[in-house]
């Protein structure tokens, strides 16, 4: 079991003709994730690389493969258009890997997505689950990682046989559970991209398996968050811990941490990345910056983010060598 | 992207915002006249002439002065154009003043603070009003929360006009003071969503004593000279940032970008698609992405260290940029001992290789000789880690000073012991 993506899920690209978009769809198409298509207006009716036909526009791609997923890969410009009609093409998950999309842009497509899924709520009040997922934009994507059945080109690229990756993140450093000396497998969510490959690599080599993990990305505004996937961790049945990694700014892992403290029974450890940034500057992206370092008390510390999660009883990492371990710990692993 | 005061404040005025008359000068020969001209346009002998800098601490710092005459305009002038600025925010170097903005003086009851930014928790643009302006709103927000007023823009249609009204009262407007308070929220509204700004701020958006038409200011905009017996409001000084995202589509506003404030390593690695900021250590950071960045600064830390900069290469770096992020880390003379840290993922681990074996071949030394003098630590793992490993290890003789590492912490302790 895991969240959000399994075996089954049908993927396509949109940006499939572009440099990152070709790339990455034949690095999911080989983890075994079951790519059906690709959208690039204008090349409708042809194929890509892998065989895989592409499509002009998102509802083509969708009548004619029944994709429920899709991951995103065209320019920043056109980011929160190719969003929109995703949903209006009734895609469930969306998955938008672009980076440097403007903010002004995420605010209204966060609003129609936030509609689309409350209208939907009203009709079926039973209905938990969100209509429509957003993840990212600037992220790495999701993943639920399947058995390595030892074909593929190499170990560093292998073959998966019911594995689902969608994004950009390497394959190859997640473990599925029949495959995790532990026998315990961790749900992941993470707000840094690379960050994530760090902890998903610590936790396969000390013996941990991972159900599924979730890059949901540094940007202000964005689409699914910790809470989201957290509550999708707690309730899954085939996720036996919890790993957040957060970053300095915003107030979302102090929220995480309260959530975690009122609902969340698994074991859960966290990391938080930037404790010796300076305030006032920027780290890289729209995300990571520690404010109000002038007269008044900075926020978004990650001292502060750090001391609300071990308030919530988790087991926090200080430093980043360290996630895998911290895991392990909270998970009472030997 | 940061811009000037002085274009803030030509910004507000073509979006409606009412601000005193005033004009900009890069020369000392200009300050009298200018003084003159908009003193006499607004009808007052009292001018202020501040130093057009990004940077905050200006008037802690001398570079905001008050003057009553020509000459008092040409000494202040003269005093900013020929000392470089210095204040908690320009590091001990200081910075030089090229351009000076001469503006009107105005009789000020009360003193308001009014802004447009994002809010992460909402995730909504969000109004921010307090009716005590002027000050530092950090400091308000944190000592005295209820003295902030915050009404959130709708997505699609904007500011409306029942939320400014709404503000306006509660902020303490009355008479005429409250249409011209809503027109002020109404188009600051209207400017934040046409130009994509991340912030745009009036502090101290101000109202003129009642019935002072004589010694009060008539706005640059709208050209109206009419007396106002209530007061008038006026926005004294701005602020803007403006979300680099959406800057492709706004030329008039990249025209206003000047490159003289920012650190020129910074601007330089920008035009390689790097993110780099500069730091105190001496260990020189190259990773990919901003957490990993931000994580192996605080590792570096964690044994001892201090790290010179965050660098992150990004996720479409090309050999060229690695190349560049070298050079770049290496121009900074306090750098000691290199880390380099990559997990690929969209970046891959071959073409970081051969930036490092391209930059060692190319980096010249002080003396003349070729390669890295400093010690270098890299640790590589992800997508293509093989290639990567195989391209440093044929290399090795042009990398005499390369360290493998096998992780993160082991990577940050045989930095840290590298450089002593």
């Amino acid at each position: 079991m895991s969240i959000l993506v399994d075996a089954n899920t049908k993927v396509i690209c949109q940006g499939i003709t572009g440099s990152f978009g070709s790339q990455h769809t034949k690095g999911c198409h080989h983890y075994g994730t079951k790519m059906v298509g690709g959208v690039t207006p204008g090349k409708g009716g042809q194929k890509d690389d892998n065989d895989l036909p592409i499509f002009d526009t998102v509802r083509q791609a969708v009548e004619a493969t029944g994709a429920q997923a899709t991951m995103i890969f065209v320019p920043p410009a056109f980011a929160g258009d190719a969003i929109l009609e995703a949903m209006d093409a009734g895609v469930r998950l969306i998955c938008c890997i672009t980076e440097g999309v403007p903010v002004g842009d995420m605010v209204r497509v966060r609003a129609v997505l936030d509609e689309r899924n409350f209208a939907a709520r009203g009709a079926d009040s039973q209905h938990a689950r969100e209509l429509f997922t957003l993840i990212g934009p600037n992220c790495p994507g999701i993943i639920t990682p399947g058995p390595k059945t030892g074909e593929g080109d190499s170990a560093r690229d292998p073959y998966t046989s019911s594995g689902c990756k969608i994004g950009i993140m390497p394959g190859y450093i997640n473990t599925h559970i029949s495959e995790a000396k532990s026998g315990k497998s961790v749900g992941i969510v993470s707000r840094s991209g690379t960050l994530t490959y760090e902890a998903v690599w610590q936790t396969s080599q000390l013996g941990m398996a991972q159900s599924t993990c979730v890059g949901i990305g540094g940007d202000p505004v964005r689409g699914i968050g910790h809470i989201d996937c957290i509550r999708l961790f707690e309730d899954d049945p085939e996720t036996d811990a919890i790993l957040m990694i957060g970053e300095i700014g915003g107030s979302d892992e102090e929220e995480a941490a309260a959530y975690i403290k009122m609902h969340v029974k698994k074991p859960v450890a966290a990391f938080i990345a930037g404790r010796t940034a300076p305030p006032g500057k920027r780290m890289g992206h729209a995300g990571a910056i520690i404010s109000g370092g002038g007269g008044g008390k900075p926020t978004g510390t990650a001292d502060a983010k750090i001391e609300a999660l071990q308030d919530a009883g988790a087991e926090v990492a200080l430093s980043p060598a360290d996630m895998g371990k911290a895991m392990a710990r909270a998970l009472n692993l030997g | 992207m940061k811009i000037h005061e002085y274009q803030g404040r030509d910004l507000l005025a073509s979006f409606g915002v009412p601000v005193p008359a005033a004009a900009v000068i890069d020369n000392l020969e200009a300050a009298a006249t200018t003084y003159k001209q908009v003193t006499s346009e607004a009808g007052t002998n009292l001018a202020v002439v501040k130093a057009q800098v990004h940077a905050g601490g200006r008037g802690k710092a001398g570079f905001v002065k008050l003057v009553r005459s020509p000459q008092e305009a040409e000494d202040a002038a003269r005093f900013m154009l020929s000392n470089k600025m210095v204040s908690a925010q320009t590091g001990p170097e200081g910075l030089e003043v090229t351009k000076l903005l001469i503006a009107a003086g105005v009789d000020i009851a009360h003193e308001y603070y009014l802004a447009i930014t994002t809010d992460r928790a909402t995730r909504r643009h969000t109004l921010i009003a307090s009716a005590e302006g002027g000050v530092e709103i950090e400091k308000v927000a944190h000592e005295n929360p209820d003295a902030i007023i915050k009404a959130p823009l709708h997505p699609l249609l904007g500011l409306q006009p029942y939320q400014a009204r709404e503000v306006a009262f509660r902020l303490g407007f009355r008479g005429k003071q409250i249409s011209q308070a809503v027109n002020i929220m109404l188009n600051l509204s209207k400017l934040f969503l046409a130009k994509d700004c991340s912030i745009a701020e009036i502090n101290p958006l101000i109202v003129t004593p009642p019935s002072s038409s004589g010694t009060g200011v008539p706005p640059v905009t709208p050209t109206s000279t009419s007396p106002h017996p209530d007061g008038q409001v006026l926005a004294i000084d701005a602020k803007f940032n403006f979300d680099d995202n959406a800057l492709f589509r706004h030329k008039d506003i990249q025209a206003l970008f000047d490159p003289t404030e920012e650190n020129p390593a910074e601007l330089r690695a920008q035009k390689f698609g790097l993110s780099y900021i500069a730091l105190d250590g001496n260990i020189g950071c190259l990773v990919n992405g901003a957490g990993l960045a931000m994580a192996t600064m605080d590792t570096i830390k964690l044994h001892g260290g201090e790290p010179a900069n965050f660098l992150d290469v990004g996720g479409s770096a090309t050999e060229e940029a690695v190349t560049e992020a070298f050079k770049i880390i290496l121009a900074d003379h306090a750098v000691k001992g290199i880390m380099v840290n990559i997990f690929g993922g969209i970046m891959q681990c071959d073409i970081i290789a051969a930036g490092i074996i391209n930059a060692a071949r190319g980096y010249e030394n002080a003396d003349g000789s070729k390669g890295f003098k400093v010690p270098l630590v890299v640790r590589l793992e992800g997508t293509n880690v093989d290639a990567g490993r195989e391209l440093l290890k044929n290399a090795a003789s042009d990398l005499p000073t390369l360290q493998a590492a096998t992780d993160l912490g082991d990577a940050a302790e045989k930095v840290v012991a590298a450089v002593g």
